[in-house]
């Protein structure tokens, strides 16, 4: 499958851990999604911050965020090595492709319905929620 | 959160507040009324249709911190107003940013 999904990867480096081992840390992980064929389009780091809660003994934590590029095969291995590292404190993977072409779908209806407004919107409200039902064929064909 | 709100009409009459424990928008007592002696509310639209917001990133912790009250929880709908669609896309994305620690699970 050809299917390329996006993921974004949030994790939480040990405090102690100075910058040094961060940055080794992210370009381990990094080469990982690489050999497994993956891309990572976005690695930055979040910053340093304080938990909301205590994790093992740490109030506070480096947050570091990726945006990957891949099949979700690379997902796999790369938690698989996030769970063995003991810097890393946790870790989050949310699947965001999806979700991203929803918002991009309601863009684009939101612009294509203001160009059209300029038009109705001369005339009263009455008008306008006839060409609110002209607009519903069009979104059906969307889905 | 205030919740400062009289709730039923026939406390008019007897004066004695006893301070209703019932949850609702931030009125004072004897708010507006209209002819028919219904308390008059003024309608909650959802900020995030407002604003035109199609998704919400459990990263921006600004944001969901107003929607969580004191004990950590989640705002409900008929507090903020939220419609159904992007309530769950912040209920989602709050509960995605406890896991990660950016926000409590319980905070008291």
């Amino acid at each position: 499958m050809a299917e390329q999904r996006v993921y974004e990867v949030v994790f939480i480096v040990d405090p102690n851990a100075t910058d040094d081992e961060v940055t080794r840390l992210s370009e381990n992980l990094q080469q990982t999604i690489a050999d497994q064929g993956g891309k990572v389009t976005k690695a930055e780091s979040m910053g340093r911050r304080q938990l909301a809660y205590r994790i093992g003994r740490q109030t506070e934590g480096t947050f570091m965020l990726f945006e990957v590029e891949g099949s979700g095969r690379e997902i796999a291995e790369l938690e698989r090595r996030m769970r063995v590292s003991d810097q890393v404190l946790r870790y989050l993977t949310v699947r965001v492709d999806e979700d991203r072409r929803r918002a991009e779908k309601f863009q684009d209806r939101r612009a294509r319905k203001a160009s059209k407004r300029p038009l109705t919107a001369t005339t009263n409200t009455g008008n306008r929620g006839a060409g609110a039902q002209m607009n519903a064929p069009g979104r059906d064909s969307d889905s | 959160m205030s919740r400062n709100y009289v709730n039923n009409r026939e406390r008019d009459f007897e004066m004695d507040d006893d301070g209703g424990a019932s949850p609702g928008g931030g009125r004072g007592p004897g708010g507006g009324r209209n002819a028919n002696g219904r308390r008059m509310r003024r309608r909650k639209v959802c900020r995030f249709c407002l604003d035109k917001v199609d998704i919400i990133d459990f990263k921006d912790v600004k944001l969901l911190q107003n929607y969580i009250p004191e004990r950590g929880k989640v705002l409900p709908r008929r507090i903020s107003g939220s419609c159904a669609s992007h309530q769950r896309m912040l209920a989602e994305a709050i509960k995605r940013a406890r896991n990660i620690a950016l926000l409590p699970y319980a905070a008291d």
